[in-house]
């Protein structure tokens, strides 16, 4: 039986924290992310949830000493956002190559200057070098079962990764939506307590981690996690299809594909923004536009095949982008060119930046130009991506 | 341009920080989805203070909702404190919207629009619902909006308040609302 409630992205997450029986919580505030880590507070402090909560005094130590818990055996979580997120880049590399299945919310907020609470994926798609697995939630049903998921798939023994999960700021992580609960006693059964590892630290059976070593060393423990990586692609389809079992509902895995058949125009994104776009599509798709999206779940282990299947009966994709590296384009576009680039022509659009809010009827008119565009043979001009900023009279 | 989502519907909430906009609107989201609907309850997004204009918005609907982008066309709006219809023009605001609750002691018109008034400051008054000098009108509110908007029923606002009060406060949130339920009239 599962229960329908009524919650905002963020206690949605804590929910998820509760009932995977995390054992250890490192908590730092930052907007928009604190309201996971206050409700966990509650939690622990009402006895719902037997964890041990550690205050600390920055999002670099509150990395660590998940990173400790972890490493002692724990099942551990943390939070955080935007510059929180930035503060912590040295550990999330320490995290992932001791191969620490930590499990971090990233309410993902654009990166100051201006100072800006709102949602881009700067920070989230900024640390995707790390070693991270990383995933982004559509809505506040996925950041619930993403979060669980993220537990299985982190502490799975052929990945042993830690794990982010991403929930856009306000539009998810403040908004309260329907989501079912499963049973707590299926999610026991599903994700039994972490089972203890070769390499678990003890007091008084010391071992040192991460030591100065021959160089092949590095390189070896970069090729281990790369291979990890690549199970873990087969991890997460898995996971994500069991989960079903206890759940009434899976996604697809990596990615989830929304109206792909017979499409030939394919929409790449991932985020809370995707709702909208599926809007968009239903709309074009109702006027008679062979129109899909690929919706990105996971950005680390990057989805190549999917999308090579996507681009396959394809004429032209479009990546619509949250974030940007400056001098290149769309992060998403970079990383999609350079896996379907040759096979289809390939549009980047770069919105929605600092939480600038982009609707399915927007969604509609972009979506047309890139068809437009493509069928008018314009797309050879497709080489930097197109901004779009309608207060300033359109796009640039 | 509803086109995709033919059965849903927007609302729009003007609120002060500290009358409880923001709760009005989960409760009315919760109420909808015990009735077996489906809801978004969304706040103004950013930093929220006590006295200033606050919006929170709404979404109703028969199936579920993909949209998360902010609410352009509400088909009703609901007035905290009939002074904010002094500071904001709602043809600005809320040209779309033919229906509006206000909290008002006495009838409000709003050009052709379908208005709707309830006293909600005196019911919280009445069962000393105050805090830091506010009268809390969410509850009353929330449930005024239900009737107006055909949201959902007495019953079910009062089984979705249980999810965000308890003892005492609860039992003076569910009189407020039944009372405001009661009372609610067309200008």
């Amino acid at each position: 039986m599962v229960r329908r409630v009524v919650l905002i992205g963020n206690h949605a997450v804590a929910e998820a924290v509760k009932m995977a029986r995390v054992q250890v919580v490192a908590a730092y505030p930052i907007t928009p992310q604190t309201i996971i880590v206050e409700r966990i507070a509650e939690m622990v402090e009402r006895g719902e949830l037997n964890a041990k909560y550690i205050r600390v005094e920055s999002e670099h130590s509150a990395l660590a000493a998940v990173y400790g818990a972890a490493m002692g055996g724990a099942r551990a979580f943390t939070a955080t956002s935007s510059h929180g997120l930035l503060y912590m880049y040295e550990m999330l590399w320490w995290a992932a190559y001791s191969k620490a299945p930590i499990v971090m919310a990233v309410v993902t907020r654009t990166i100051g200057p201006p100072w800006n609470i709102h949602s881009d994926h700067h920070d989230i798609l900024s640390v995707r070098d790390s070693g991270w697995i990383i995933a982004m939630a559509e809505n506040v049903q996925e950041a619930f079962d993403l979060t669980l998921q993220a537990f299985r798939i982190g502490e799975d023994k052929r990945v042993l990764q830690p794990v982010m999960v991403g929930l856009d700021a306000f539009v998810l992580s403040h908004t309260a939506e329907p989501l079912e609960l499963p049973e707590q006693s299926d999610v026991d059964a599903w994700l039994p307590p972490r089972e203890p590892l070769p390499f678990v630290m003890e007091p008084g059976k010391p071992f040192a981690v991460g030591n100065v070593g021959p160089n092949e060393f590095t390189m070896e423990l970069r090729w281990c996690v790369w291979r990890a990586m690549e199970r873990a692609k087969r991890v997460i389809k898995e996971v994500d299809e069991e989960y079903r079992k206890i759940a009434g509902r899976s996604y697809g895995g990596l990615v989830e594909r929304y109206r792909l058949e017979d499409a030939k125009y394919v929409v790449v994104a991932w985020g809370a923004w995707c709702g909208d776009m599926k809007e968009a599509v239903d709309i074009l798709r109702s006027e008679g536009y062979p129109i899909g999206l690929l919706r990105i779940r996971f950005a680390r282990p990057f989805p190549r095949e999917e999308l090579i299947e996507a681009a396959s009966g394809a004429k032209a994709m479009l990546v619509m982008d949250r974030a940007v590296s400056m001098g290149m384009e769309g992060i998403f576009s970079m990383e999609v060119k350079s896996v379907v680039g040759g096979r289809v022509p390939v549009k980047n659009v770069v919105a929605g930046l600092g939480g600038v809010d982009v609707s399915y009827d927007e969604f509609v008119e972009i979506f047309r130009k890139f068809i437009d565009e493509y069928e008018s043979g314009k797309y050879i001009d497709w080489t930097l991506p197109e901004w779009y900023m309608p207060w300033r009279g359109g796009s640039r | 341009m509803d086109r995709a989502e033919p059965l849903l519907r927007e609302y729009l909430i003007l609120s002060r920080g500290g009358q409880g906009g923001v709760t009005a609107s989960r409760i009315l989201a919760t109420a909808a989805v015990l009735e077996g609907k489906y809801a978004q309850a969304i706040p103004q997004f950013g930093a929220e203070r006590r006295g200033a204009i606050v919006r929170s918005y709404l979404r109703i609907s028969d199936e579920p909702i993909k949209r998360h982008s902010r609410v352009k066309q509400p088909v009703g709006v609901s007035v905290f404190s009939a002074r904010i219809l002094e500071l904001m023009d709602l043809n600005s605001i809320a040209p779309t919207a033919k229906r509006v609750l206000v909290n008002s002691s006495k009838p409000v018109h709003l050009g052709d629009r379908e208005v709707f008034y309830v006293d909600a400051t005196s019911i919280a008054l009445e069962l000393n619902l105050v805090i830091a000098g506010w009268p809390v009108v969410n509850t009353a509110m929330a449930a005024a909006m239900a009737k107006v908007f055909e949201i959902a029923s007495l019953d079910s606002i009062l089984e979705a308040m249980k999810n965000f009060f308890h003892g005492k406060l609860l039992e003076a949130n569910l009189e407020a609302a039944r009372r405001a339920w009661d009372r609610v009239r067309k200008a």
